[in-house]
C-alpha cells in the first residue's frame, strides 16, 4: 500500500502523517491521531455523525480522502471547549437536555458551530436547515434547534449591547 | 386539489417490563470513605438516562443530594445481574433494587451515625443536603462524609447494602390465555392535527398534543426528552418508516439511510407534551415505565387525522403518499359510479 | 412541559427532595464534549476484523463451502465455518427455558433468509477482510421460498424452520397464543352492527446511529472481554457462554452508553462469533456492522397482520371482539414468540369487553428475523385497535373521544387475561386532551373516573 505524506492543522495543532493513499479524514482522525469525538455512522456520508469543520466548512469525514486536507485547518469537538470552559453551543445542548445517547452530538456541534460561525444570529429555519444532514433516532430534534436557537439569541442580545454600547 | 385539515385521536396503554424468568434486576449500593455512594448494577444506559435517574432514587432514599450519588454500571464483573434495558423495564426495576439496597445502607449510616450522636438511630433525619440531626434538635447533627469516615476507620462498619427486584413469572394458561404480564400500567393520549396534500398524497403533521400518565414523573426534563423523542418516532414510523417498502415482497428493501425514509428535522410537528400521575404501588416513587408508549399513541392518532382530513383509511403502515393517492383515486372512482 | 397535579391528587404523598427535580444528566457533558465512550471507541495493538459472508438467497441448501482462496488472502488469520463453533445452535430465550433452539450461529445445511450468516473472515485491515469475504465460495441448491405470513400457513408452503417442524411457533395452546374471555359468538349474535377490519404494517427498523457490533479482546488471566453496544449485558454473556462453551467467569462484558438501542441491541448476534474469533486467534477482533447490515441483517420490528372483528351495540358499547394476529418472526424466533405473546396480553386493548377471543400467531418466513423493537408486541396492535375505535364510533355517529370514554377500562373491571384492572388512568387521560385540545365532550364523560364503574 502507498503511504503518502499529509501535513495540516486539527484543533490548532499541526499534524504530519504518512497515511495509506485513500484514507478517509474520518479514519485519520479516529486511527492516526486518536481523536474519537468523530462518529463513523454509516460510513457513506448520510447520517452527519462523522460532521467536522474543513476551513470553517462542515464536511463529512467518512467521504472525504485526508489527502485532499492538506495545507487545510480541521476543527472537531475535541478542540470546541476552551479548556475547562464549554463553548456556548456544548454549555446549550447541556442546559436543554438536547443529547440522550450522545451519538449523534459531534456532528451536531460541528453542524451548529458551523452555521454560528458564518450566521451568529440564525432563525428557526436557518437552523434546521444547517443541521438537515444530521440523524437523531432519539431527541426527536426538538431540544437541539431550541438550544442552537438560544445560542442564536444571546449572540443577537451582545451584538446589540455592544453596538449599543458604541 | 387542495390541502385539507383533520384530526384524530388516540389512547393507549403500555405495560411496564416482561413477564419472563422473574424479570430481574439486581443492586449493590456502598458509601466510600468520605460518605459518597458507588451503586452497582449492570444496566446498559441507551441515552434514556437510567444512570441519571437512578442516582436521583438512591439519593431520595439515602437523603443525600444526588451529586454524591456515582452509578457505576454495565460491566459483567463489577455489576450484579440486571436482565437488561428493554421492555420500558429499566428505571421501575432498577430503580426498585436501588431503593432496597440504598435502604439497607441508609440502616446502617443511621446506625453510625447514633453511635456517634449517643441516640438511638430512629431518633434520626437526614436533611437532604448531606449532614443527619436529631429530630427537632437541628444543631446536634454530623455531616454524612463524618459519618462514613468514622464507619471506616472507627467504628468498623459497612455503609451498603443489596437490592432485587422480581416477580413471579407467570405461565399463561393454554386454554384461555389467564396471566399477569404486567404490575403497572402507563396510559396516554393522543390529539393530532394533520393537513393532506391531495394532490401529492403527503402528510404533514401540524400539531401532537399528548397526555401521559407516567406514575410519577421522577425527573421531569428527563421525562420530557423520552415523551418528545417517542412521539417523533412515532409519526416517522406512521409515515415513512420500513425496510421493506413493498412487504411482503421483499423487492426493494432499503439498504441505507438514503432509502431509509424518516420524519425530518424540517417536518417536525408542534409537539406538545402534558402529564399526570397515579403512582404506581409498585413503582419506585411510584414511577411506571415510558420509554415505549410515547411511540405507540401518535400512529393511530395520525391516521384517524388522514381519515378526518380526507375521508380514506389507510390501515397498513406506513401510511405513504402513494397508498393515500391510491385511496383517493378508488374514492374518486366509486363516487363517480354512484353519480354517473 | 405541563404536569397536571389535580389528578390522582389524594394518591400521590411524598415529600421529595430529589424525586420531581430536573437533575443534569450525569452524561451529557461528556457527550457534548464527544469523550462518552461508545464501545468503537477503544484502540487495541494488532487489532483484527471481521467480516460475515452470507447468504445471497432467501431460501437455499448449502451443498458446499470453499473457503481456500478466502485463507489464502493476504492479511486473513482466520476463516470460521459451522464447524468451528463450539454450539452451533443458540436461541436466545434458552436461558429462560424458552425453546427449541432453532437458529444457527453460522448456516451448515442450509440458509432461510438473505443475509444469514455462513462463514466468518477474520483479517488484520478491513479491506482483507472484505476483499476475501467475496473470495468464499458457496454452492447453493435454491428453494422456493416464502414472504407472506397467512400464505407460510397454508398446507403445501414451503418449509422455513426444520426446528420448529412448522411455520408457527407452537406455544402449549397450540398454533396460537390464546386469550379466551366469556363468549364471542353470542356476543357477535347480541350486537346491533358488526365490523370486520384487516390492518397491515411491515417491518421498521431500529436505526440506531450508532451500529451493532462489539470489540473481543483476550485479556488477562486468560479471559476475554467483549466491549459491546448490547442492552443486556448478562443476557449476551450467558449465551455466549452457552455458545462457545467456555465457562462464564472466562468472559468480561463491558458496555458503555450504547448510541441507540430502542430494542435491537438485545439478539447476541455479534458477540459470540467475534469472541470465537478472538479465542481462535488469540488477537482482539472487532466485528461492526456497516449501515446496510444494520439495515437488513440486524432484526427489525415485526410486520404483523391483524384481523378484528368486533359486536356493537347502537349505545356504543363493544360486546365482542375476536382479534387473530399474525406476527412475523422472519426465518428464527429471536424474541417473538414472547412477542406474540405480549400482543395476546395486550389486546382487547385498555377497553372493558366481556367477550373476548384473541389469537396470536408467530409465524415463520423467509426473510430477516425480527425482534424486539420499541413498543414490542404493542405497537402495532395499538395502531390497529386506535383506527378501529375510530371506525367503530362512526359506525354508530359517536364523537371517537366519547365512544372511548364508554368502553374504558377502570380499577376492578376484568380484563381479558383475568386479571383485575388496577391503577387505571385512561379516562383522565382523554378529559385532559379533551380539555386542552378543545376537543369537547358531554360533561357526563368529564365527571368519570378510572376509580370507579358508573355510566
Amino acid at each position: 500500500m502507498t503511504k503518502v505524506p499529509v501535513q495540516m492543522t486539527v484543533n490548532g495543532e499541526e499534524r504530519a502523517e504518512f497515511v495509506d493513499s485513500g484514507m478517509t479524514l474520518l479514519k485519520f482522525l479516529r486511527d492516526k491521531i486518536g481523536d474519537l469525538t468523530a462518529k463513523a455512522g454509516c460510513l457513506q456520508g448520510t447520517c452527519g455523525t462523522c460532521t467536522v469543520l474543513i476551513d470553517g466548512e462542515p464536511r463529512l469525514a467518512c467521504i472525504t480522502l485526508v489527502e485532499d486536507c492538506r495545507g487545510g485547518t480541521i476543527e472537531t469537538v475535541a478542540g470546541l471547549a476552551a479548556d475547562a470552559e464549554l463553548h456556548p453551543l456544548q454549555q446549550a445542548l447541556l442546559d436543554h437536555f438536547a443529547a440522550q445517547c450522545g451519538f449523534c452530538t459531534p456532528g451536531m456541534l460541528m453542524a451548529a458551530k458551523a452555521l454560528l460561525d458564518s450566521n451568529p444570529h440564525p432563525d428557526r429555519a436557518e437552523v434546521e436547515d444547517a443541521l438537515s444532514g444530521n440523524i437523531c433516532r432519539c431527541t426527536g430534534y426538538e431540544p437541539i434547534i431550541r438550544a442552537v436557537l438560544s445560542v442564536s439569541t444571546s449572540n443577537a442580545r451582545r451584538d446589540t449591547a455592544e453596538r449599543g454600547a458604541v | 386539489m387542495a390541502k385539507q385539515r383533520g384530526r384524530g385521536v388516540a389512547a393507549v396503554n403500555y405495560p411496564t417490563g416482561m413477564n419472563l424468568g422473574g424479570d430481574p434486576t439486581q443492586a449493590l449500593v456502598h458509601s466510600t470513605p468520605t460518605g459518597n455512594f458507588i451503586v452497582s448494577l449492570s444496566s446498559v444506559d441507551l441515552g434514556q438516562g437510567i444512570k441519571s435517574v437512578v442516582a436521583q432514587i438512591c439519593a431520595e432514599t439515602l437523603g443525600v443530594p444526588t451529586e454524591r450519588v456515582i452509578v457505576d454500571t454495565a460491566d459483567s464483573d463489577t455489576g450484579p445481574h440486571c436482565m437488561g434495558t428493554f421492555a420500558s423495564r429499566g428505571t421501575h426495576r432498577a430503580g426498585n433494587a436501588v431503593i432496597a439496597a440504598a435502604k439497607e445502607a441508609r440502616a446502617v449510616m443511621l446506625e453510625v451515625a447514633a453511635d456517634m450522636l449517643e441516640v438511638d438511630s430512629r431518633d434520626l433525619r437526614t436533611d437532604g443536603a448531606g449532614n443527619i440531626h436529631i429530630v427537632g434538635v437541628p444543631s446536634k447533627s454530623v455531616s454524612v462524609t463524618d459519618v462514613a469516615l468514622a464507619a471506616h476507620f472507627q467504628q468498623g462498619r459497612s455503609i451498603s447494602g443489596r437490592g432485587m427486584f422480581f416477580i413471579p413469572r407467570s405461565y399463561p394458561s393454554p386454554t384461555d390465555g389467564a396471566m399477569k404480564p404486567s404490575t403497572c400500567y402507563a396510559h396516554a393520549c393522543t390529539i393530532a392535527e394533520v393537513e393532506v396534500d391531495t394532490e401529492t398524497g403527503e402528510v404533514a403533521v401540524l400539531s401532537l398534543k399528548s397526555v401521559y400518565e407516567v406514575g410519577r414523573a421522577l425527573n421531569p426534563k428527563m421525562v420530557e426528552q423520552q415523551l418528545v423523542g417517542g412521539t417523533w418516532m412515532g409519526v416517522s414510523h406512521a409515515l415513512y418508516e420500513t425496510t421493506e417498502p413493498y412487504y411482503p415482497a421483499r423487492d426493494h428493501a432499503c439498504r441505507d439511510f438514503n432509502e431509509y425514509l424518516m420524519l425530518g428535522i424540517g417536518d417536525l410537528p408542534k409537539t406538545e407534551i402534558r402529564v399526570i400521575e397515579r403512582p404506581a404501588p409498585d413503582g419506585p416513587f411510584g414511577a411506571k415505565g415510558l420509554g415505549e408508549m410515547c411511540a405507540n399513541a401518535p400512529i393511530p392518532a395520525v391516521a384517524n387525522a388522514i381519515f378526518d382530513a380526507v375521508g380514506v383509511r389507510v390501515d397498513s403502515l406506513p401510511i405513504s403518499p402513494e397508498k393515500i393517492l391510491r385511496a383517493l383515486l378508488a374514492k374518486e372512482s366509486s363516487a363517480a359510479g354512484i353519480i354517473g | 412541559m405541563e404536569i397536571s397535579k389535580s389528578y390522582f391528587a389524594d394518591e400521590r404523598h411524598g415529600d421529595f427532595k430529589e424525586i420531581g427535580q430536573s437533575r443534569q444528566r450525569s452524561d451529557t457533558a461528556g457527550h457534548v464534549r464527544g469523550i462518552t465512550p461508545f464501545y468503537a471507541d477503544r484502540r487495541f495493538p494488532g487489532l483484527l476484523h471481521l467480516r460475515m459472508v452470507r447468504s445471497p438467497h432467501h431460501h437455499a441448501r448449502i451443498l458446499r463451502i470453499d473457503t481456500t482462496a478466502a485463507e489464502r488472502h493476504p492479511g486473513v488469520k482466520r476463516v470460521i465455518t459451522a464447524k468451528d463453533v463450539p454450539h452451533n445452535v443458540y436461541t436466545v430465550l434458552s436461558l429462560i427455558n424458552i425453546g427449541p433452539e432453532d437458529e444457527p450461529v453460522l448456516a451448515f445445511d442450509k440458509v432461510r433468509w438473505l443475509g444469514e450468516p455462513v462463514a466468518a473472515v477474520v483479517a488484520d485491515s478491513e479491506r482483507s477482510a472484505h476483499e476475501a469475504a467475496a473470495s468464499v465460495r458457496v454452492d447453493y441448491e435454491e428453494l422456493p421460498a416464502v414472504f407472506d405470513v397467512e400464505d407460510a400457513l397454508k398446507p403445501g408452503a414451503p418449509l422455513v424452520n426444520e426446528y420448529h417442524g412448522q411455520n408457527y411457533y407452537r406455544y402449549d395452546s397450540g398454533a396460537s397464543r390464546k386469550v379466551r374471555l366469556g363468549d364471542v359468538e353470542a356476543g357477535f349474535q347480541k350486537a346491533d352492527h358488526i365490523l370486520e377490519e384487516r390492518y397491515d404494517s411491515s417491518p421498521i427498523e431500529h436505526a440506531p446511529t450508532e451500529t451493532t457490533g462489539c470489540i473481543a479482546v483476550p485479556d488477562q488471566n486468560n479471559r476475554l472481554t467483549c466491549y459491546t453496544g448490547t442492552q443486556a449485558i448478562f443476557f449476551t454473556l450467558d449465551n455466549a457462554s452457552i455458545i462457545l462453551d467456555v465457562p462464564g467467569q472466562r468472559l468480561h462484558f463491558v458496555g458503555g452508553t450504547a448510541g441507540g438501542g430502542f430494542g435491537g441491541k438485545v439478539d447476541c448476534t455479534v458477540e459470540p462469533i467475534t469472541l470465537l474469533a478472538a479465542m481462535l486467534t488469540g488477537r482482539p477482533v472487532a466485528f461492526i456492522y456497516n449501515r446496510y447490515e444494520e439495515m437488513q441483517i440486524s432484526s427489525a420490528r415485526a410486520a404483523e397482520r391483524i384481523y378484528i372483528k368486533d359486536g356493537l351495540t347502537k349505545d356504543g358499547r363493544i360486546v365482542a371482539r375476536r382479534v387473530r394476529c399474525y406476527v412475523d418472526s422472519g426465518a428464527y424466533s429471536r424474541h417473538s414468540p414472547y412477542g406474540a405473546q405480549k400482543a395476546a396480553a395486550h389486546f382487547p386493548g385498555p377497553y372493558t369487553i366481556p367477550n373476548v377471543e384473541i389469537d396470536c400467531y408467530c409465524v415463520y418466513t423467509n426473510r430477516t428475523p425480527s425482534s424486539a423493537m420499541r413498543g414490542f408486541g404493542v405497537t402495532i396492535a395499538d395502531f390497529a385497535l386506535e383506527v378501529q375505535m375510530d371506525k367503530l364510533a362512526r359506525l354508530v355517529a359517536m364523537d371517537p373521544l366519547e365512544f372511548r370514554f364508554i368502553n374504558a377500562y377502570r380499577d376492578g373491571d376484568m380484563k381479558a387475561h383475568r386479571q383485575l384492572t388496577e391503577g387505571a388512568a385512561l379516562i383522565e387521560c382523554m378529559q385532559e386532551a379533551s380539555a386542552w385540545a378543545n376537543w369537547p365532550v358531554d360533561s357526563r364523560y368529564l365527571k368519570m373516573s378510572s376509580r370507579e364503574r358508573k355510566g
